[in-house]
């Protein structure tokens, strides 16, 4: 009797233990979606918090002659002291300033003995470590001066801050929110072709639900990326729309989507609109990819993005690459949230399914 | 992912042929068969004979929309906008003519096709008349197009690369379209849902021969438009590569 009530219990508690173990291992199994949330947020706020580096980004007046002169530097994100060390530098040769005033942390104003007879059209200016190229038109140019050994700067310590870059500044940041947009759109159209190309071998009309909410996504990212890259280019550009090889294949990708959605909602029976929906979405993929590989590379020259027609790339931008280890993880996290996105549409439209029957 | 799915198309069209040549003897990869393209060809032939009507009308559409593009322009076109209007032009009639291709066809032909014949001919058949048809209707818009709006612009052109990629831009369209006719006729909504599915996909193509018949209009040498060239070949072949490959699937209901 007592044995089998031990028996009972030790039954009880190994049948909790089992079903504590289940929800650990589904706890588990949804892994990617807690990475997924974590690098979002993580990569979210890192990109919305970290400074900028500190830069020059105006002084005033904007051409000195020789004489003596005045000039007043504003700096952004910058912290100049009293001690801070100013001179002209024009090609190899240095003016040390004679005398500086800081007024606070973003201006100072440096007085300068400009010599007659500079060699470059265009003088740099520099405060400590950071430097203005090309700041300042110079009149009286001559032969060369002899240069001015001004005291040594020692760099600033090195901080986490994303590069500051002229015409961009603060709008860096949307590199983080505008570029994982495309990423997941591709993935997840990927995703719908990969469905699709099962719907042609094994005519499932699961493969055909997932192969829509994947595509229904899709859009939903292309639709923010647009929001995204159009703000980003007001800012950076001038106008929320340029005629440009991204932007191009962006509207093509949209409207290609949308037609597939059209085309699923004009056929009323399940295993036509099945087998329609994927031979026009493998057809359309493909062409897209031309679209957006191939046909950028003949019309090589007209694109404003970084990485084509002259532009620097990403490469050239990050070189102490602080944009790019918060770059990948807000690729990823959008990535693996964007796939959830997806599932849960999926499941929802399953569920919906089994409760019309 | 590109080539996976690529991978993946060419590997489920591969299972298609062995599995419906498979059934009267070892399964066996024809891909081609040009005896029932051919008799397929003389089957369009016959057909566009019989209804002249429909060519006379395509023929017209051009007609009349390069008229009223010569009664709101009034000459003086400079070249850039010559060679737009005259692709847009084409475009539209491209669409106009090739709505036509599986529209007109009623169930009992296509079942009796579909008892008779491979459907890999029947989409190669279709896209080779169409391509034909298409490069006839672009030269004759070229010829009533200039004839209306001056031919200034051909002055200093390469006529022999600019007929090139008239020839090939008529090419492509008919690629493009002829899928794209199939899956509009299989929804059973013609017309609209045939612009909206095919106005995105002809994009591609569309830029790179407005571009590539541009520099043949400002007399560049060929070193630099063979690219263009080769972009257009690329695409007209691939595009017809996936419509062989995808158009079995469209095809059995």
């Amino acid at each position: 009797m007592q044995r089998t009530q031990k028996n009972a219990r030790i039954k009880l508690r190994s049948n909790d233990q089992r079903r504590d173990n289940e929800q650990l291992f589904r706890a588990m199994k949804n892994w990617w979606k807690f990475l997924g949330i974590g690098l979002l947020l993580l990569a979210s706020i890192a990109a919305l918090r970290i400074p900028l580096a500190p830069a020059l980004v105006h002084v005033s007046p904007d051409r000195i002659a020789p004489g003596t002169t005045d000039i007043t530097i504003t700096g952004y994100n910058t912290a100049f002291t009293s001690g801070a060390l100013v001179k002209l530098v024009n090609e190899e040769q240095q003016v040390c300033a004679t005398s500086v005033s800081v007024l606070d942390a973003s201006h100072l104003t440096a007085r300068f003995e400009v010599p007659a007879g500079m060699k470059a059209n265009l003088t740099d200016v520099s405060v400590d470590d950071l430097i203005y190229t090309g700041a300042l038109f110079t009149e009286g140019l001559g032969a060369g001066i002899t240069s001015a050994v001004c005291p040594e700067t020692y760099p600033a310590p090195a901080s986490f801050t994303f590069p500051n870059r002229s015409i961009l500044y603060e709008s860096i940041r949307n590199l983080h929110f505008h570029v994982p947009m495309w990423f997941t759109m591709i993935v997840l159209m990927g995703i719908s072709v990969f469905q699709s190309i099962k719907v042609l071998g094994n005519n499932s009309l699961d493969n055909d639900l997932a192969a829509e909410m994947a595509a229904r996504i899709g859009l939903v990212f292309c639709v923010l990326g647009l929001i995204t890259g159009a703000l980003w280019a007001r800012a950076t550009w001038g106008a929320f729309w340029t005629n440009d090889v991204k932007l191009n294949g962006a509207a093509v990708t949209g409207l290609i989507y949308v037609a597939y959605l059209v085309l699923r909602g004009s056929v009323q029976d399940a295993h036509k609109r099945a087998r329609l929906a994927a031979i026009y979405n493998i057809f359309a993929f493909m062409l897209l990819v031309l679209f957006l590989f191939v046909v950028p590379r003949l019309n090589a020259i007209d694109s404003l993005h970084p990485g084509n027609g002259g532009n620097s790339g990403f490469n050239d931008l990050d070189m102490d690459n602080s944009l790019r280890s918060i770059f990948y993880p807000a690729v990823l996290g959008w990535i693996l949230v964007g796939c959830w996105m997806y599932d849960l549409r999926v499941r929802a439209a399953r569920l919906a399914n089994n409760l019309d029957r | 992912m590109k080539v996976s799915a690529l991978c993946s198309a060419v590997w489920f069209s591969l299972r298609g042929v062995c599995s419906t040549n498979g059934e009267g003897g070892p399964p066996t990869f024809v891909p081609v068969k040009p005896g029932e393209i051919a008799a397929l060809l003389r089957l369009e032939v016959a057909l566009d004979l019989r209804q002249r009507a429909a060519w006379a009308g395509m023929l017209l559409y051009v007609v009349s929309a390069v008229y009223v593009c010569y009664l709101a322009v009034k000459g003086g076109l400079g070249l850039a906008t010559w060679n737009a209007l005259f692709w847009i032009i084409l475009l539209f009639a491209a669409f106009n003519a090739l709505t036509r291709s599986f529209q007109r066809e009623d169930a009992g032909r296509q079942l009796y096709l579909y008892t008779l014949v491979d459907p890999r001919s029947v989409i190669l058949a279709r896209a080779i008349y169409n391509a034909a048809s298409m490069v006839v209707l672009s030269l004759l818009s070229l010829l009533v197009y200039s004839l209306l709006l001056g031919t200034e612009v051909l002055e200093n052109a390469d006529l022999l690369q600019f007929v090139l990629a008239v020839v090939l831009g008529g090419i492509g369209f008919a690629a493009v379209l002829t899928l794209i006719s199939a899956i509009a006729a299989r929804a059973g909504n013609g017309i609209g849902l045939m612009a909206i599915l095919g106005f995105p996909l002809v994009l591609p193509l569309l830029l790179t021969v407005m571009r590539a018949s541009k520099l043949a209009l400002d007399g560049v040498a060929w070193s630099i438009t063979s690219t263009y060239f080769g972009g257009l070949v690329l695409l007209d072949v691939i595009t017809i590569t996936l419509a062989w490959i995808l158009f079995p699937y469209l095809w059995r209901d």
